[in-house]
């Protein structure tokens, strides 16, 4: 865009908010011009960084020889854990337990240990190899299937979360059904693998181009690895290619490494991962090992429920802490537990400390639910779908008891009656219903099976201080608007999300937007892009700074013009200053002449929410978001392979922002989501070495796994109870256990070879394998 | 008679020609556009094939013509394209403005959310968009299938990729327009030489036809045979081994032939799995739902039968089929050709009946006749781009009274070799075909087989769904009027 005019006679600005404006990057993405870190046109003398990792999953390190390392061709430099100028530790959580680099002991299979620098990756990569590493190997813990829960080691403090007494209520109760569940994790697979790029500055300065979610976390693990102030270290990032939570603090660790080697060398440093090395050495979704006791009548309805969330936290804290929390938080999923008890239990192994992975322990916790609640169905007969419909929180403005979650947070927002009603019925669900039991009758091999699960989920952090935010707006004097804050760009249109409010809040077209990248020099202390809170915090620090102009230029305009502020309005494009109009550009210009400030720094903190994790009570949520899907699979019961037949799913995001946006969050976040629970398989050998860390091993989902039939649609009246921005609703992570529709569609196609009488107890991810041995499972108890 | 040596490397990129005098074996196509060209539209997700971020087009010539297709450029070794045109998404850089047919679809469809993978969408759907401007679904898919996105879960991409040619026709497009004077321009640098570049530890080789490919190998038995680089790509990316010296096969004329003689179908060592599949499908329609289930459409362009056959790997999925329809291969020592039962080449696990200095030359696949049932069935995690946890191959002859006059049933992932399951065999040789027999035979595949667990399977899977591929051809080949599979296409591949 060279020229601008402005339409000063537009009904409406282009590109405002509850449009459906392109993705900003669009037509850099298919022309190959969105700068991705690394495509950053280096810098003279830019040296390349790689990894040296372990390869035993627990020992001590008897000796390292790294001899054939430095001499390798093309190597100027190996970086040990001595290196190392600050602090040897980038724990997220303040544990330290966390090293850059392992220093005397490992704890996992793929650590890294050393890291070479040379002139080229190539070099740095062949030189890694060529490290003398002797260990002293100790006994490991690689999953927590067999381990006992209550005395393992935790890595970190574990949360309860009880309400009524449960004990009791299971005691009490005319039916009970005690089982576990084996969950999986995942891996993000972002298609651009972890990259830090640092510049060595003047001083002790030092700038990192960095793909990173959470730059401010960034910016202090590297100077708190440097052992400089934050302000030495300026973090910057345009875009990621793919974040999913993996580079929420995942990224620090090529941050600093990049970073202490470009101030050691006086040379820039790349330290790009290959993607085996990538899917190794970062953390993951976790496993979990859910045990459930649920308690209930003999219409099913539950009367009280204990969990215990045993997750995989790896062999450090990271966020597995908060993680756990998150599962508790969502144990619940849209269902009144009128007496629970849940406990979590983040268990150290020996793998890759797992991490924030989309949904955040969330998915996981309703996991949890939607077992119980088959569970339920099986035991008293009836369809699933009649289960859950029976356990739903009170609706929103009934006025019942039904509505206190395990957290003691009152459900004041619940929609989901609605959405489930509205989506059996274009879904046809009983229809179908029928029809799957007539084509299973008749089809001995190929079962059919359907289910329709919904999601609600809570939106805010439960790390109190990290519902903050902040934004920089600019206006120059020709009337354009150059947008920052502090929410990262990964794909999801956070910025394109934020540009808009912008526009919207001037009344100007978008295009007179700027996006910019984000980075620490201009709003500083931010939080991760992360909990679904992109658009939510940085939507609103945005509208606070633009509002901030604007009342500047409504005054400014009110006192020249000798008229009340009210009678100055922002059309499109132009403002009506008492009866004239005037360009935007033309008060902006004027208000300039008359020295008015035009930046400003917004800010917003999420209000209401509050949270005693030692009490395990609180507002833990500003409000939830809500959806549903219903999944129809067909099953060979020779091979346990399965197809996609149809998926209808019904989401809400309030008010939406951008509906196009929104739309591709949730056929994302879905797909994403079955792929968790069906194909996407972490598998660890013997020795505790992970054995699916490349495309060819680890399989996401491709174009011809999404149903075949793919029915997306949003809420057309549903607006936030809250006042979020513009009453829209988070969209990152809702959409995602949307998944659980297929898990249970497969589960339903199981049970029908035993008539379902038996819940076929599908642990995920469900791959043709574990598909066919619960049918094995079934028959062989069906003939017992 | 001694070809002409040449000491560069010449090729195409996007509108200028490229002489290369200096180019080590193992430089990938990927790092060479990122690195030295400062290309850097084209990206790298994995480095093996298997995601297609690094997804261009090879125009190469077949028959006169020039075709495109998609390859991953990380596996993809510089050394390969001489004489080819690379093709990169920075070709199709706006024309005054607009943007290409393929790229405004996927700005107005919503097609891209990060745009970390959208370079390699772009030009996956810009060369199915060339061969079949208003695709099927099914032809969407299939093309997509070497392309991973994480965000969109694909139905974006999928609705831009269905309207391209509601943007523009492809008779305007410049690879179209431009296709006879590039032709003529690669004729020109196909001087019919052996092309040799670098010395000592870094050289490779290209071998001017299939004498001279049997010269250079007599004289360098070592080296590396490269032909789809599908599978070496990975020794360098992820193995970081050494290929010198690489001899690259895929553009030697003799081995990318195939034709058919008394119902014996012989395929060149250099035709790749979608040139071959093109025809193969057409006369063994059961190959035809096969080669939907192997690698992406990248590997699929690159990567040959006779490559598949050659590394002896025991989960290639041609080796089982081919065995059981009693294929025989060729392979050559200088100017000596022997030719033997293809499933007698796989000695051992990593062993493979082949001299210092030989090569495989072609296969010989007999066409099943009339009354023959033949099925291949492959086992996988993913249904599509998915390496095999065990694959069954079924080729059937019944006797008129019902019995079974021949079987042969070939497996892969169930030994250290793909293997005949010949206890099962020979269990249910002149037996009725009946699912009594099929049952006293399952207990056969003890004898035959005990396959390994490893992250793909276990190997309770693999037995019992080796066992289940069984039953299931018998309930396909007996007029069971059940659906004994799942399909993705309501029109089955």
């Amino acid at each position: 865009m060279t020229k601008h005019t402005s339409n000063l006679k537009a009904e409406k600005i282009v590109g405002g908010v509850h449009a459906s404006p392109r993705h900003d990057s669009a037509h850099k993405h298919v022309t190959g011009t969105a700068v991705y870190i690394d495509d950053i046109v280096e810098p003279f003398g830019t040296l390349h960084a790689g990894l040296g990792l372990a390869n035993v999953a627990h020992g001590t390190i008897r000796s390292m020889d790294l001899s054939a390392v430095r001499a390798a061709p093309g190597v100027v430099d190996v970086l040990t854990a001595s290196d190392i100028p600050g602090v040897n530790e980038i724990s997220p959580s303040g544990m330290n337990d966390d090293p850059v680099l392992a220093d005397g002991k490992v704890e996992f299979h793929g650590q890294p240990i050393f890291c070479v620098i040379a002139e080229t990756r190539e070099q740095a990569r062949r030189a890694a190899r060529l490290a003398k590493i002797e260990y002293e190997e100790l006994p490991a813990v690689i999953d927590i299937w067999d381990v006992d829960v209550e005395t393992h080691r935790q890595v970190t403090t574990p949360l309860t979360l009880k309400r009524g007494d449960a004990a009791a209520a299971l005691a009490s109760a005319p039916r009970r059904v005690k089982g576990r569940m084996r969950l999986g994790g995942q891996d993000h697979f972002y298609l651009e693998g972890q990259v830090s790029l640092a510049i060595p500055g003047e001083d002790e300065d030092v700038l990192v181009y960095c793909s990173t979610q959470g730059p401010s976390e960034t910016q202090h693990m590297v100077a708190h690895a440097l052992g400089v102030p934050s302000h030495s270290v300026a973090i910057e990032v345009r875009r990621m290619g793919g974040g999913f939570g993996g580079k929420e603090t995942q990224a620090n660790q090529c941050a600093a490494l990049a970073a202490i080697a470009a101030k050691k060398l006086k040379r820039a440093v790349k330290l790009r991962l290959d993607r085996d090395e990538d899917m190794l050495a970062t953390g993951k979704r976790h496993d979990f090992a859910i045990d459930y006791d649920v308690g209930f009548d003999e219409e099913g309805r539950i009367l009280g429920v204990d969990y215990t969330f045993a997750l995989r936290a790896g062999f450090s804290a990271d966020l597995s802490g908060p993680v756990g929390d998150r599962a508790l938080f969502h144990c619940d999923n849209a269902y009144f537990f009128p007496h629970v008890h849940a406990k979590s239990a983040p268990l150290y192994t020996n793998t890759v400390s797992n991490t924030a992975f989309r949904g955040f322990g969330g998915p996981q916790g309703m996991v949890g639910a939607e077992r119980v609640i088959d569970e339920v169905a099986f035991a008293v007969g009836k369809d699933p779908l009649e289960i859950r419909k029976l356990n739903f929180y009170d609706a929103m403005g009934v006025d019942g008891e039904r509505n206190i979650t395990p957290y003691h947070q009152k459900v004041e927002d619940c929609i989901i009656q609605r959405i489930v009603a509205e989506l059996e019925e274009s879904a046809d669900y009983a229809g179908r219903r029928k029809a799957i039991a007539e084509f299973n009758a008749g089809s001995p091999v190929v079962k059919r099976g359907l289910a329709l699960t919904p999601v609600k989920f809570g939106i805010s952090f439960t790390k109190t201080e990290s519902n903050q935010a902040g934004a920089l707006v600019h206006v120059y004097t020709d009337g354009s608007v150059h947008m920052n804050h502090g929410g990262t760009e990964m794909g999801q249109g956070l910025h394109l999300k934020v540009a808009q409010v912008v526009a919207e809040e001037f009344q100007i077209d978008l295009d007179r937007v700027k996006i910019t990248a984000t980075t620490t020099a201009k709003v500083p202390n931010t939080s991760p892009t992360a909990a679904s809170s992109g658009a939510d915090l940085n939507g609103m620090a945005a509208q606070d700074a633009a509002r901030q102009i604007k009342d500047r230029l409504i005054d400014f305009a009110a006192e020249t013009h000798q008229i009340p502020r009210d009678q100055v309005v922002f059309l499109p494009n132009r403002v009506r200053v008492g009866n004239e109009e005037i360009a935007f550009n033309e008060l902006v210009r004027q208000a300039y002449m008359n020295r008015i400030q035009l930046s400003a720094a917004g800010f917003y903190k999420t209000p209401k929410i509050h949270w005693d994790r030692a009490k395990g009570r609180g507002h833990a949520f500003y409000y939830y978001a809500y959806g549903a899907a219903c999944s129809e699979v067909s099953v060979d019961t020779l091979t346990g392979e399965y197809v996609v037949e149809r998926t209808d799913i019904l989401h809400d995001t309030g008010r939406s922002l951008n509906r196009a946006i929104d739309i591709g969050q949730v056929e994302g976040g879905f797909i994403q989501g079955m792929g968790w629970l069906t194909t996407e398989e972490l598998w660890w050998d013997d020795k505790g070495r992970l054995r699916t860390h490349a495309p060819s091993t680890y399989k996401i989902p491709l174009a011809s796994d999404r149903p075949k039939i793919f029915n997306v649609a949003l809420t057309n009246w549903s607006e936030a109870y809250e006042p979020t921005i513009h009453r829209s609703k988070a969209v990152g992570e809702p959409p995602l256990p949307l998944g659980l529709a297929v898990l249970h569609a497969l589960s339903d196609a199981v049970a029908s070879v035993a008539d379902h009488r038996i819940c076929p107890r599908l642990d995920a991810p469900a791959t043709p394998e574990r598909v066919l041995m619960a049918v094995e499972r079934l028959k062989a108890q069906v003939a017992k | 008679m001694a070809a002409a040596i040449r000491h560069e490397l010449r090729f195409i990129l996007n509108d200028r020609d490229v002489v290369l005098t200096s180019v080590a074996p193992d430089q990938t196509l990927l790092d060479w556009l990122r690195l030295s060209q400062n290309l850097r539209g084209t990206k790298e997700g994995c480095a093996e094939g298997d995601c297609g971020a690094c997804t261009v087009l090879v125009g190469k010539r077949v028959g006169g013509e020039l075709v495109y297709e998609g390859v991953n450029a990380c596996i993809r070794f510089t050394g390969s394209l001489d004489c080819c045109h690379v093709v990169t998404v920075e070709h199709l850089a706006p024309n005054e403005g607009r943007l290409h047919p393929v790229q405004q679809a996927m700005v107005d469809f919503h097609g891209s959310q990060c745009g970390f993978c959208t370079p390699g969408f772009v030009m996956s759907l810009y060369g199915l968009w060339m061969r079949s401007p208003d695709p099927s679904d099914f032809e969407i898919e299939k093309a997509l299938q070497g392309n991973l996105c994480r965000c969109t879960g694909y139905e974006a991409i999928i609705r831009s990729a269905r309207a391209i040619s509601s943007y523009g026709r492809v008779s305007e497009d410049p690879l179209a327009s431009e296709r006879a004077s590039i032709l003529a321009r690669l004729a020109r640098m196909d001087d019919g030489s052996r092309v040799e570049v670098g010395e000592g530890g870094g050289r490779l080789i290209v071998p001017a036809d299939v004498d001279d490919l049997a010269a250079v190998l007599e004289a360098e038995p070592k080296a590396t045979v490269v032909a789809g680089s599908t599978d070496v790509g990975l020794w360098v990316t992820k193995m970081m081994r050494n290929i010198s010296p690489a001899v690259f096969i895929g553009g030697v004329r003799e081995l990318r032939s195939m034709s058919e003689e008394n119902g014996v179908v012989t395929i060149g060592a250099g035709v790749t799995y979608s040139e071959a599949f093109d025809y193969l499908s057409r006369r063994i329609p059961a190959l035809g739902a096969l080669v939907a289930r192997i690698g992406g459409e990248q590997v699929r362009n690159m990567g040959t039968i006779g490559g598949n056959i050659a590394n002896g790997s025991p989960i290639g999925d041609t080796p089982p089929p081919l065995i059981a329809l009693g294929s025989r291969l060729t392979l050559r020592k200088g100017a000596a050709q022997r030719t033997i039962p293809l499933e007698e080449f796989f000695i051992a696990y990593g062993k493979q009946d082949r001299q210092p200095g030989e090569f495989v030359e072609a296969v010989h696949v007999p066409v099943p006749g009339e009354g023959i049932h033949y099925a291949v069935h492959k086992i996988s995690k993913r249904r599509e781009e998915d390496i095999t946890a065990t694959l069954g191959a079924f080729h059937l002859e019944l006797a008129a009274d019902g019995t079974v006059k021949e079987i042969r049933i070939a497996y892969g992932g169930m030994a250290a070799t793909p293997k005949r399951a010949s206890a099962v065999e020979a269990a249910l040789t002149g037996k009725p075909w009946t699912e009594a027999t099929i049952e006293a035979a399952i207990p056969a595949y003890e004898q035959d087989f005990t396959p390994l667990t490893d992250m793909r399977a276990t190997a309770e899977y693999r037995m019992l769904a080796a066992k289940n591929l069984l039953r299931r051809f018998h309930l396909e080949t007996s007029g069971a009027k059940v659906p004994a599979r799942v399909s993705r296409y309501t029109v089955a591949a």
